[in-house]
């Protein structure tokens, strides 16, 4: 926790790209209310907002990129990334755990309570249990069994946190090949898991039955999985740039820190599938 | 590496180019304060409403869906629009000042966090004007109420995704700074208190504002989606709700009020012409005071069914927190013992934190106690307790702090004799406000209610004189800040004869860089 500051210290210029963002956000949350409750024009605001948002991201980030190859970013701007980076992730952790902290309630909590005998008037001959849909459930699903496709996207998940360190070590050892096969077999794996997940979704809403209306283990389901594979598919994009990167020859064996954020980032949401399969799928 | 930052150093886009597109700490900080006083004159406005209709039993001159309404804005924008942007300003203008840094570790992230604001403000206004009105129950947004209504509830949980969105980058910014930009021989123990306050406090925002959008990302799919996390029917339960809201809701509180201790622990010292008393107990009362935070959600819903075990435990946790806040008390008292005090502005609303805060602490400590919670849950009393420790806390340090760095960012001192006018009649007005009200509270009066009965009426007519003073008097210190842009006397750059630290080494207002060679800390 050294902190120097002997100037030199990479202060960007004046710069367009957040209010651009903010821009984007207001047609995304304006638009997206809007075309919940459909409203006419609502899908085209939110629509703009995206292409806003997507605009921005690509603009900002080939500044950063830009900047980071002309070698303006020293290491006390290095040491600051990895600081942000971590404290990132650290946020991200805590949205997951407000799910799962939703997760073990509706289990340990509401669903025996609603099943106890001073709730026998209310909800006569439910009887709780897991998975369940409630004692007002109007229609019958099937769960989704961990042994199936999740057993494999945990092997795939589990393959590509070590594809993606081996090309981190093929990166430090300035084998190009080494670090470009990696990532390419990262992206491979990220995208299988991916499609998949998708295919799994198809299963459950077309021969299982399951849905995100299937009480509380519909919501609970489709909300931690559905937000991990948003999280994959973020990572997924993440990798297709730093592999983009890679093959335009950016990353230096010494630094290379966009490498190591998306790795980070690749790790972690591997660790909150480890998550997911245990607690949404197996238990 | 040397040229290029020189390359960027002048020049400063003009006018509203400036504003939008800044990377400069000093320049957001002021956007931060503005936009913080413009939401608080926004919020009060609706709080003059509250107050009108309520000085009167019967209805008077709203509906009670509009009266809902206000109570909820009032307290959405008075958190999220007031209180945490202008902590937020003070640590834009203040930190790097105050560790030696050239700026903010991410000058455009840190533009965006701010710029964020705006874009949420415009989406609660516009709440207030489609069909059905704004959000109406109350700033907790609990379901099943809020589940029923329409498309205002929709804009407001976005609102509060992006305001979220907002304070984590402004936090990863904040933590990064601190962590990774102090001057050579800055240690972490010879940071001023409120460069560890805000650190603290930056991570208690990362660490709850996720799972306010966790909680408020189930509303939206429970109202638009299917989903049944707060519908028995599907075996989920209105309480979780609470639990997870709850969870950020109490870290909160203390994200608002640690950089209030922060600026007032820079104050005192300062006009009692004596270093802070316990520096390092401070700094393990902040930390301590962080980390219990995080134990205690539950101690606000004692009245919705939980085993005794479950309250007994929530209590206990609750009244631990007196603990390390009474060591803050002390040590500002202890600060103040024998120095050689005198009463510029700053120091008369440090005091007057550190005495009103202390009476909102004690009846958080009443609180706590699930008996008595019990009565007092949903009254007027919960209403006075938390405006002691907003008010003439949050708010009180806020004032403390501009009034210390005004003469500071605009080169200029300020009134003194309207600066002295404004604290009396806040002072003096906010106890005739909300003192009142713990008596009404004690008697059973309910809290988000238009109408009352009539034993009420006395108690609630002097709190609404007082609250219009208290409106009013608020108007003093727009002048005295005007004022001090436009003129005055010049300041130096040791503004206040006690004042130590980094930022008074440079001049009153300081240039638009400082610390691009950072200075060395003894």
């Amino acid at each position: 926790m050294s902190a120097q500051s002997h100037g030199g210290y990479y202060l960007p210029a004046p710069s367009y790209w957040p209010v651009l963002g903010s821009s984007a956000l207001l047609g995304l949350t304006i638009g997206g209310a809007l075309f919940i409750h459909h409203v006419a024009g609502g899908g085209w605001i939110l629509l703009l907002g995206f292409a806003l948002l997507v605009w921005m991201l690509f603009g900002w980030f080939g500044q950063v990129i830009g900047e980071s190859e002309k070698g303006l970013f020293n290491k006390q701007v290095d040491v600051g990334f990895r600081w942000s980076m971590s404290w990132f992730i650290f946020s991200e952790v805590m949205f997951f755990s407000a799910f799962f902290g939703a997760l073990y309630y509706v289990r340990m909590l509401s669903v025996p309570d609603l099943a106890a005998g001073d709730n026998a008037l209310l909800w006569p001959g439910y009887t709780g249990g897991w998975p369940t849909g409630g004692p007002g459930a109007k229609s019958a699903f099937e769960s989704m069994s961990a042994w199936g496709i999740p057993a494999w996207n945990t092997l795939i998940l589990l393959t590509s946190g070590v594809t993606v360190t081996w090309a981190h070590w093929g990166l430090k050892k300035g084998n190009r090949g080494q670090l470009i096969a990696g990532l390419f077999a990262t992206v491979a794996l990220g995208l299988t898991f991916l499609s998949l997940q998708a295919y799994e979704y198809h299963h459950a809403y077309t021969e299982l039955g399951l849905t995100l209306g299937s009480g509380v283990y519909g919501s609970t389901f489709f909300m931690l999985t559905g937000f991990h594979g948003f999280h994959v598919t973020l990572g997924t994009i993440m990798l297709i740039v730093i592999t983009g990167r890679s093959l335009a020859g950016h990353f230096k064996p010494e630094s290379h820190f966009a490498f190591e954020a998306v790795s980070w980032y690749w790790h972690f949401v591997d660790v909150v599938w480890l998550g997911l399969f245990i607690f949404v799928y197996w238990l | 590496m040397e040229a290029h930052a020189m390359e960027h150093g002048h020049g400063a886009p003009k006018g509203i180019t400036r504003w939008l597109t800044t990377t400069n700490h000093k320049d957001i900080g002021t956007m931060y304060l503005w936009f913080a006083g413009a939401m608080f004159l926004f919020a009060g406005l609706m709080a003059m409403g509250i107050r009108a209709e309520l000085f009167q039993p019967g209805m008077q001159i709203m509906s009670p869906e509009f009266f809902n309404q206000l109570t909820t804005l009032h307290g959405l924008i008075m958190v999220f629009g007031a209180i945490m942007p202008a902590m937020a300003g003070f640590a834009n203008w203040q930190i790097p000042l105050m560790i030696g840094a050239p700026d903010m570790a991410f000058p455009r992230m840190n533009n965006w966090s701010f710029w964020i604001l705006p874009a949420a403000a415009i989406l609660l206004v516009l709440s207030m004007f489609v069909p059905g009105g704004a959000v109406a129950t109350g700033w907790t947004l609990y379901p099943p109420l809020y589940i029923q209504g329409g498309i205002s509830y929709d804009l407001t949980i976005f609102a509060v995704h992006i305001l979220g969105a907002s304070s984590i980058m402004a936090s990863l910014n904040i933590i990064t700074t601190i962590l990774n930009m102090r001057a050579p021989g800055m240690t972490m123990m010879k940071m001023p208190l409120f460069v560890w306050t805000w650190l603290i406090t930056a991570f208690l925002l990362i660490a709850v504002m996720p799972v306010l959008a966790g909680a408020v990302t189930m509303l939206l799919t429970d109202r638009n989606f299917g989903t049944h996390f707060f519908d028995a029917a599907g075996g989920g339960d209105p309480v979780l709700f609470q639990h997870v809201f709850w969870f950020f809701g109490h870290p909160e509180v203390y994200i608002l009020i640690l950089p209030a201790f922060g600026l007032v622990s820079t104050v005192i010292p300062t006009f009692a012409r004596k270093p802070l008393f316990g520096y390092s107990s401070m700094v393990y009362a902040t930390a301590s005071i962080a980390i219990l935070s995080f134990l205690v959600w539950a101690h606000h819903m004692f009245t919705v069914g939980m085993p005794t075990a479950g309250q007994l435990y929530f209590m206990y946790a609750t009244m631990l927190i007196a603990v390390p806040t009474g060591v803050k008390v002390f040590n500002w008292v202890a600060t103040m013992w024998k120095g050689s005090l005198t009463f510029e502005t700053p120091m008369l609303f440090a005091i007057g934190f550190v005495s009103m805060f202390t009476i909102g602490g004690f009846t958080g400590l009443v609180l706590a106690m699930a008996p008595i919670d019990i009565q007092m849950q949903d009254t007027y009393y919960v209403v006075a307790h938390f405006h002691y420790v907003l008010v003439s806390g949050a708010l009180f340090a806020i004032y403390a702090g501009v009034y210390y760095w005004l003469p500071k960012w605009t080169g200029h001192m300020y009134n003194e004799t309207l600066g002295k006018w404004h604290f009396w009649l806040s002072m003096i007005s906010f106890n005739v406000l909300f003192f009142p009200q713990h008596f009404l509270g004690m008697a059973g009066m309910p809290r988000r209610i238009p109408d009352y009965a009539l034993q009420f009426t006395e108690f609630n007519q002097i709190s609404s004189i007082g609250g219009f003073m208290f409106g009013a008097s608020q108007i003093l210190m727009l002048i005295v800040i005007v004022q001090a842009i436009r003129g005055g006397k010049k300041a130096e750059a040791k503004v206040w004869e006690g004042a130590q630290g980094l930022e008074w080494t440079v001049a009153s207002p300081p240039p638009y860089h400082t610390f691009e060679t950072a200075p060395e800390v003894k």
